[in-house]
């Protein structure tokens, strides 16, 4: 038998810790490694530097007109058009009842994390709903009206993501179930409807809910084109939302089944209670994929003639007085899309990790 | 009567019957509606439009056509060209986040760094807007033909669109494309051979190495034996145009480039993703049973990466076929921009034009789903 | 054949899955308060015989009748007699995203529609019988397999059935954890609780069946007291059964 003296912990050597030894194994420690990092900071200078000039150092700012020299970048033309980017053709005077809504919004948000009881959420919810649409569009209660037509830029993007999120959710567990279920006709419906909607473009499913969806209508009976491009736009996607759902589902095992049925549940409470719930946790990070989605394919609209905020670029280019800044218009919404979809997909990941520690 | 009605099997028959008529009923009611629309607004029915002559101009076909041609034609530009612009962006696509799923992984920080922030910034702008950026800010910012900029000499690029020298179909050129084929037929039965040989005598056979090596010299040789002449036809300026040549359009060169940075980044997430998705353990084993770090990959890492990998990246190929569809917004005229926009606002029978159209990309889609799931199949991994 | 004492009574019971004949002419009678421990190799139907007994499973002839209430396609009666016939699976199958509380009080208010604090009241009294009142708040996968089949059992007690189904209750668990299990079936089966238990643990057996079946291949092969059962076993694949489960 031999008893051994407690060593204490040393520091490491000189050269096998900190940052020369991290720049030694990752950026130098091969012949192909360093001329890659050559390459990679060949590549940073070549991009950063001449961006970093148009869009700052040369860049102007100052004033309202349209009297600087074509060198950097004129933001000058975004500040004269910013409301049209943000609102559209809504009018200036009401437009503090559109800042009214977003107000709310961030609210309903918090109740939402915060609250407690499925019915409370949705309730208020719904009624934020209600009470945003009333302030958007106006008419009663005193507040003007403010037509369809008039909404634009981002104020129309938002509308047309949410609009589009919360709509396609329901129907998406709605044919979800359906795929899943034992009684064949409703499951060839189901299955049939989600393949068709995966295997065309968006923008057929816009045409068709554009042109074909008039015709479907008894005479008299119109619907605005902002609310046909939004019935497309749920079809669509509710496919989409669906086929997530069905992998959330597929991930439960029997054994939930068959304990919410030992215990007499029906089907409709077995699934609202036990199953939906945790087929719903798993199915987020996809869920949050599909609405990312959603936000982008929002830009499409403008093909079928609605002024979403992609639209408002060659719009606003287009003035007379400001002609030939499509390119500080393009930068300026590629900055806001990305940002927004950019902070969607960190949540997204955050979501995941947060789920995946929880409960298995 | 009321326990017949409690039968669990008795209350799915009639639940299914209530939603059958129910769908019946909906079916009946936007037909009643429908012909009664159509016959007010005189818009004609049937399929008799694709005879008529269709009366416009499309530049970018890669068969004949002018405007006295039927709106039969039309459609078959249109749809040539959607399958034009998938294959060539599906080919770059993923030539593209190979390289960049590769890289995401690579040792050197610095360049994981970058493929990372590639990908993050690409993929979170909206694909539509990245074409259109690409057409109006790039493609006509470009200077006009009599100031092309010029590239390798024969290369020119304008605001018309890229121009390359084109070789003829003579004989050095078909002599070399047959060469390939025979090159690629004389690899699979190579191949073949050194695997037995391996078996017989445990001897390696570099395989790899000797098909590039033959991919390289034997159609340079065949080049020369033919006549090393490709009779290339010349882009070159004449009057305010270019004459010869291949162009491409810009309309073009702006969707395929858009489709390709943005489909890019999704293929080189799945690449990585398959990588990853190797547990660790396996190439520690390969590592201990001594294979190299070539065969390892060969033997042991692609196969199972390879299987993870391939249904996302084929959806990917089939969000491409679907994004071909935003060619609307810039006028190149695949199926959607001269089929369901021109044709559609010319003849006006809105559901048999747009019904084709889906159609059409239903039946692809269907077709390489079909394939898809026969991949998977034969490459599945059998468990008990 | 009703003899009033019978709270189960199987008569020529067969089931199918596709070509394969899982059960083949079961007879069974099942008395009040009686404790039936089915044993047998795998893949003997013993599992599928008493998922039957509470309708998971489907049988294509036969009868099955639970108190008085035959077991048809009808969803009034399917659903009287799952209110009547509680069930423990071997993988527990509580539900992860509720806390053992809601698990426990989940059926008794959406489906016999019982008041929230009544309820939670049964709940607790049932969680403390088993020993896991002090966990009620805590999620399922915050406990271990032994505690989760407790809760699990807490969980169909507390709809007060006349039959208690088991299956294969302790093949999941730990060893060190099957006999807090098995304390809590010791003690039900003191009670009035009919049991019908698939099994391998043939102490429990022992202990306080009233009858031991054997199946194999579909078949009840042999039953008797567990005395008998166990040191004289009749028929020659019940004698090779024993040798094979009672040699290590």
């Amino acid at each position: 038998m031999a008893v051994f003296k407690k060593v204490e912990a040393r520091q490491a050597p000189i050269g096998s810790r900190g940052i020369i030894l991290w720049a030694r194994e990752n950026l130098f420690s091969s012949p192909l490694n360093i001329a890659l990092t050559i390459f990679g900071i060949a590549l940073l200078l070549w991009i950063i530097p001449p961006f970093v000039n148009w869009s700052i150092i040369d860049a102007h700012f100052a004033g309202t007109t349209n009297t600087h020299p074509k060198v950097g970048a004129n933001w000058v033309f975004i500040k004269v058009k910013m409301s049209m980017f943000l609102y559209g053709f809504y009018p200036e005077v009401d437009r503090w009842r559109v800042k009214l809504a977003y107000a709310l919004f961030l609210i309903v948000i918090a109740v939402f994390k915060y609250g407690k009881g499925a019915i409370f959420k949705t309730s208020s919810v719904a009624i934020y709903f209600l009470v945003a649409y009333i302030l958007i569009k106006g008419g009663i209660f005193g507040l003007n009206e403010v037509g369809y037509d008039k909404w634009g830029g981002l104020l129309l993007t938002i509308i047309i993501s949410v609009v589009g999120i919360v709509f396609s959710f329901p129907l998406g567990v709605l044919f979800a179930l359906g795929r899943k279920t034992d009684l064949p006709i409703i499951r060839s419906l189901s299955i049939s409807y989600i393949e068709l909607m995966r295997s065309v473009p968006l923008i057929t499913v816009l045409f068709m809910s554009s042109v074909i969806l008039p015709l479907f209508l008894p005479e008299g009976v119109t619907f605005d084109k902002l609310v046909r491009a939004l019935v497309g736009l749920v079809i669509f996607e509710s496919a989409y939302v669906a086929e997530a759902i069905r992998g959330g589902i597929q991930a439960i095992p029997t054994g939930q089944y068959e304990a919410a049925d030992a215990i007499g549940l029906s089907y409709w409470e077995k699934m609202l209670l036990v199953i939906l719930p945790q087929a719903l946790k798993v199915a987020i990070p996809n869920l949050v994929g599909i609405f990312i989605s959603i936000v982008q394919n929002t830009t499409l609209v403008m093909i079928i003639g609605l002024f979403d905020l992609l639209a408002m670029v060659q719009l606003t280019a287009s003035d007379s007085h400001w002609l030939g800044f499509e390119t500080e218009g393009y930068v300026f919404v590629t900055a806001i899309f990305w940002a927004f979809c950019y902070a969607m997909s960190l949540f997204s990941k955050s979501l995941e990790k947060r789920f995946n520690t929880s409960n298995k | 009567m009321l326990a017949f009605l409690r039968d669990r099997k008795v209350r799915g028959y009639i639940f299914q019957l209530l939603i059958i008529s129910a769908f019946v009923a909906f079916m009946w009611y936007i037909g009643v509606n429908t012909s009664h629309n159509i016959e007010q607004r005189g818009i004609r029915t049937g399929f008799g439009f694709f005879h008529s002559t269709a009366g416009f101009g499309i530049d970018d076909s890669p068969i004949s056509y002018n405007p006295s041609d039927t709106y039969a034609r039309v459609f078959l530009v249109g749809l040539l060209n959607t399958l034009i612009i998938t294959f060539a962006s599906i080919v770059l696509a993923t030539i593209l986040g190979l390289i960049l799923g590769v890289l995401r992984l690579s040792k050197n920080w610095l360049i994981r760094k970058l493929s990372a922030a590639y990908i993050e910034t690409f993929r979170n702008i909206p694909v539509l807007l990245q074409i259109l950026f690409w057409y109006n800010v790039v493609l006509r910012s470009l200077p006009s033909p009599r100031e092309s900029i010029g590239l390798f000499g024969d290369v020119f690029l304008n605001n018309r669109g890229l121009y390359i020298p084109e070789p003829s179909l003579n004989t050095t050129t078909i002599s070399i494309i047959i060469s390939v084929f025979v090159v690629f037929i004389f690899l699979f039965f190579l191949n073949r051979w050194a695997n037995k040989r391996q078996e017989v005598t445990g001897e390696d056979f570099p395989v790899l190495l000797t098909g590039i090596g033959l991919l390289i010299v034997v159609p340079f040789l065949t080049y020369f034996i033919s006549g090393a002449n490709f009779n290339f036809s010349h882009p070159h300026l004449a009057g305010f145009g270019f004459q010869g040549g291949k162009q491409f359009y810009p309309e073009f060169v702006a969707l395929t480039l858009a489709l390709t940075i943005y489909t890019g980044t999704f293929i080189a997430e799945a690449v990585r993703g398959g990588i990853e998705a190797v547990k660790k353990g396996q190439k520690e084993a390969a590592a201990s049973i001594g294979l190299s770090h070539y065969q390892a990959l060969k033997l042991v890492i692609l196969p199972q990466a390879i299987r993870i990998a391939i249904p996302p990246v084929i959806n990917q190929y089939l969000n491409i076929l679907k994004n071909s569809s935003l060619a609307t917004a810039i006028g190149y005229p695949e199926i959607v921009t001269v089929f369901a926009g021109t044709t559609l606002n010319q003849v006006g029978q809105a559901i048999e034009i747009i019904s084709i159209t889906m159609l059409v990309y239903l039946v692809i889609s269907l077709v390489v789903s079909a394939l898809l799931n026969w991949l998977n199949f034969k490459m599945k991994i059998k468990e008990r | 054949m009703e003899n009033k004492n019978d709270i189960i009574e199987i008569r020529n019971l067969n089931k199918w899955y596709g070509d394969f004949h899982v059960l083949k002419d079961i007879n069974l009678n099942v008395k009040r308060g009686e404790i039936v421990v089915v044993a047998g190799p795998s893949g003997s139907g013993k599992s599928t015989l008493v998922r039957c007994i509470n309708y998971l499973e489907q049988f294509q002839e036969g009868h099955i009748i639970v108190d008085n209430v035959e077991l048809t396609d009808d969803v009034k009666k399917i659903k009287a007699i799952r209110e009547d016939v509680a069930m423990v699976f071997q993988s527990f199958n509580l539900f992860p995203h509720l806390t053992i509380l809601d698990n426990l009080t989940l059926a008794p208010i959406w489906v016999k529609k019982t008041p929230k604090k009544e309820a939670v009241k049964i709940a607790m009294e049932f969680l403390d019988r088993v020993g896991i009142a002090d966990q009620a708040k805590k999620y399922p996968n915050q406990l271990s397999g032994g505690q989760q089949q407790r809760v699990a059992i807490a969980r169909s007690l507390c709809k007060n059935p006349s039959v208690m189904l088991f299956d294969e209750p302790t093949s999941a668990l730990d060893p060190e954890m099957i006999s807090e299990v098995l304390d809590v079936m010791i003690e039900l089966a003191q009670s009035d609780k009919t049991m019908v238990c698939v099994t391998h643990e043939m102490g429990f057996a022992k202990k306080v069946a009233d009858r031991v079946l054997f199946m194999e291949s579909g078949q009840i092969i042999e039953e008797n007291n567990p005395e008998d059962f166990f040191e004289n076993p009749e028929s020659d694949r019940l004698k090779l059964f024993l040798s094979q489960i009672l040699s290590h």
